[in-house]
């Protein structure tokens, strides 16, 4: 039963990255722990600031030269990416683990062609030569769907469309058939239309090389289309981890609610309001006591502002963890009725919570 | 690019004929010496003078003797005689101008070589003792007259007058073909102060632009690709941050072949610069207009040329 083939792909424990800046430490990420299994999807959610894109370039070492403090596990078929020396994590970067970005057209080099950087992709792990890499790279460019790979691949990315310039980066993480694809906001910068292709070309891939994927996203719907499990992260923390299924069906974290309910929703009737979150991403150098998200959860309890609460198993669930201190019967209450359209006020008074007694005065504290 | 480089060169005809006009205005026209009393030098009677304005047709209208010089020069390559020797400007620019290229040229190479390692090794390790004492000498250097520099050299390290009795001084200059390690080795304390300067604009100039560069997102793209950190900089670093100093390359090697007055004089190289300043001592408007228009030829070759190799560098830039 054990082994390295039966564990899981990717596991994270503990993992904090620290930035000292000349204002104050930055607490990019605060103690995370996930697991990815062998060729399943996860899905990091959290707004700008929330550590989903730090920890992943953690993962590849990626933020070792900007000088970040990092401790915890990152545990890669049984290596450790935290500790292991830069010339083996190099190894493992851009072959085992490949990542693509947000914006495709600043991530690829503007005065390469898009064929002269895939052929260094493959040659930075593979001992082939120029020609056969050429072959190759034209082979990608076909297998992500772009026409007439042969003519295109001696093309600059400026000559290429947004939707094209992903194809090509996604070519380029491909190159070394990689294990885990991590895909950070892989569609925010493109037109909706191209990004459920991208999301589709994603997906057949993964089916057909059998990788894992970790997709970070802001993008609710992103992750409802690819991931089998969500994380959903605030403030350097992971608040709430399930299965996608169940973290649509029973959310339990006012957060992941006020993610569910800002986001426009074709079935719910017209009528229903979209709610924003209300006050701002807090500083992650000043970080706010108690629950981190308390100035801004319209449910807070004074002793809010001094727990720090724990990722605990929902009762009926060990697979669904959430991270807060309203107990579990008021928070399957509260979901009951922000489902049926109640706004955060009414669903409160339904439940019989006392209002936050200073309102949002103390975001940021 | 035919086409842009076509239009290119005839810009650049047309602006030399504009730079023609104006040192014509400049020496025929503004100053108050009278070109042929000061070409009959000691032999001063009217008949003389009347006879070599005659000669030199200076007794035509001045469009004619604009024409006149246009002519000579597109058609005979003819820059006129020094009135001091008599001798054909051509020829005296020509004879001068492989010392001038040795200094400049060898100079380049020196400041592109010492400006790229200092600037790329502050980059990368920016905010750093190394960095800060290579940026602080690159402003001494930059701030640095270079006369002073090369007075500094000479009294330290010239084998006759220095300190240390190191390396040949003023006036040791001996042509390549002639004697080629003398050569190099009188040129050694010229190029080092010809570079001193530029190399330390080059290191900050390269400085800034990596530092740059490195923070964009395509240089995270290439570490996530596994690559070496050296090839992360030297190739996809260096080459969006080496722009920059191509553009000014071309422009300074071109004013330094114009105007390399103060070394040739404080190291007595034969070059143009020196022929420049003896010919300005004897008001010998000839040859002043000589080495001014080649001057002018240099910086308008070397624009064209950068406008080009950009079209080359930044594929984005299509000329049409």
């Amino acid at each position: 039963m054990s082994g390295l083939g039966d564990g899981p792909l990717l596991r994270v424990e503990d993992l904090h990255v620290e930035f000292p800046t000349e204002d104050g430490v930055v607490h990019a990420v605060d103690g995370i722990t996930y697991e990815v299994a062998r060729g399943r999807t996860l899905g990091i959610v959290g707004e700008s600031g929330s550590g989903k894109t730090v920890s992943s370039l953690t993962t590849l070492g990626l933020t070792r030269t900007q000088g970040a403090r990092v401790s915890g596990r990152i545990s890669f078929e049984g290596k450790d990416l935290v500790t292991l020396p830069d010339r083996e994590l190099r190894a493992i970067r851009g072959n085992e683990i490949a990542m693509i970005f947000q914006d495709p057209l600043s991530s690829l080099h503007p005065f390469f062609q898009v064929g002269t950087q895939l052929i260094e992709a493959i040659r930075a792990h593979r001992d082939v030569s120029k020609a056969a890499a050429r072959e190759r790279a034209i082979e990608l460019l076909g297998l992500v769907g772009i026409p007439d790979a042969s003519r295109r691949v001696c093309e600059y990315p400026h000559e290429f469309s947004g939707g094209m310039r992903q194809r090509a980066m996604i070519a380029m993480a491909l190159a070394n058939e990689p294990k885990l694809l991590i895909a950070d906001e892989p569609t925010t910068a493109l037109d909706v239309t191209v990004q459920a292709q991208i999301l589709a070309l994603l997906e057949s891939l993964q089916r057909e090389l059998g990788m894992a994927i970790v997709i970070i996203t802001h993008d609710l719907g992103v992750v409802a289309e690819m991931a089998d499990d969500i994380a959903v992260m605030y403030a350097g923390r992971i608040v709430e981890t399930a299965s996608a299924k169940e973290m649509f069906a029973g959310p339990e974290h006012p957060y992941t609610w006020g993610l569910l309910k800002s986001v426009p929703s074709l079935s719910a009737s017209r009528d229903v309001e979209l709610v924003p979150i209300s006050g701002q991403p807090p500083s992650l150098i000043r970080r706010p006591s108690g629950c981190h998200f308390h100035p801004r959860c319209p449910y807070a309890q004074p002793d809010h502002a001094r727990i720090d609460p724990h990722l605990e198993p929902v009762s009926g669930n060990p697979a669904h963890h959430v991270a807060c201190l309203l107990q579990s019967e008021q928070r399957k209450r509260l979901w009951a009725e922000l489902a049926k359209g109640a706004t955060p006020e009414q669903a409160r008074e339904a439940v019989g919570l006392p209002a936050p007694e200073t309102d949002l005065a103390r975001t940021g504290a | 690019m035919t086409r842009y480089i076509i239009r290119r060169l005839l810009w650049g005809v047309l602006l030399l004929v504009v730079v023609l006009a104006l040192l014509f205005v400049m020496f025929y026209i503004l100053p108050t010496a009278d070109p042929a009393k000061l070409r009959a030098g000691r032999l001063q009677n009217p008949k003389i003078i009347a006879e070599i304005r005659h000669t030199y047709g200076l007794d035509k209208s001045l469009p004619a003797q604009f024409w006149l010089y246009l002519k000579n020069l597109f058609l005979h390559f003819n820059l006129g005689y020094s009135y001091y020797s008599n001798a054909p400007v051509k020829e005296l620019i020509f004879n001068r101008l492989p010392a001038t290229l040795s200094l400049v040229l060898g100079g380049a190479v020196i400041w592109v070589i010492a400006g790229l390692s200092v600037g790329i090794i502050s980059a990368r390790r920016a905010g750093s003792r190394l960095d800060r004492a290579s940026m602080g000498t690159a402003l001494v250097f930059v701030s640095a007259p270079e006369y002073w520099l090369g007075l500094l050299a000479l009294f330290f390290f010239a084998s006759d007058i220095g300190k240390i009795h190191l390396l040949p001084g003023a006036g040791s200059y001996v042509g390549l073909t002639a004697e080629p390690a003398k050569w190099f080795t009188s040129l050694i304390m010229p190029w080092l102060v010809v570079a001193a300067g530029t190399a330390a604009i080059y290191a900050r100039l390269i400085r800034g632009s990596l530092i740059e560069t490195m923070g964009e997102d395509y240089i995270r793209t290439a570490r996530a690709k596994g690559l070496t950190e050296r090839r992360v900089v030297l190739r996809h670093g260096l080459r969006s941050a080496i722009n920059p100093i191509v553009t000014v390359l071309g422009v300074d090697i071109a004013v330094l072949l114009g105007s390399s007055v103060l070394v040739e004089t404080v190291f007595d190289i034969p070059g143009i610069g020196r022929l420049n300043y003896i010919a300005i001592t004897h008001s010998d408007y000839p040859i002043i207009q000589g080495t001014v228009l080649f001057a002018s030829l240099f910086v308008i070759v070397a624009n064209i040329v950068v406008d080009i190799a950009y079209a080359f560098l930044d594929p984005r830039v299509r000329y049409s």
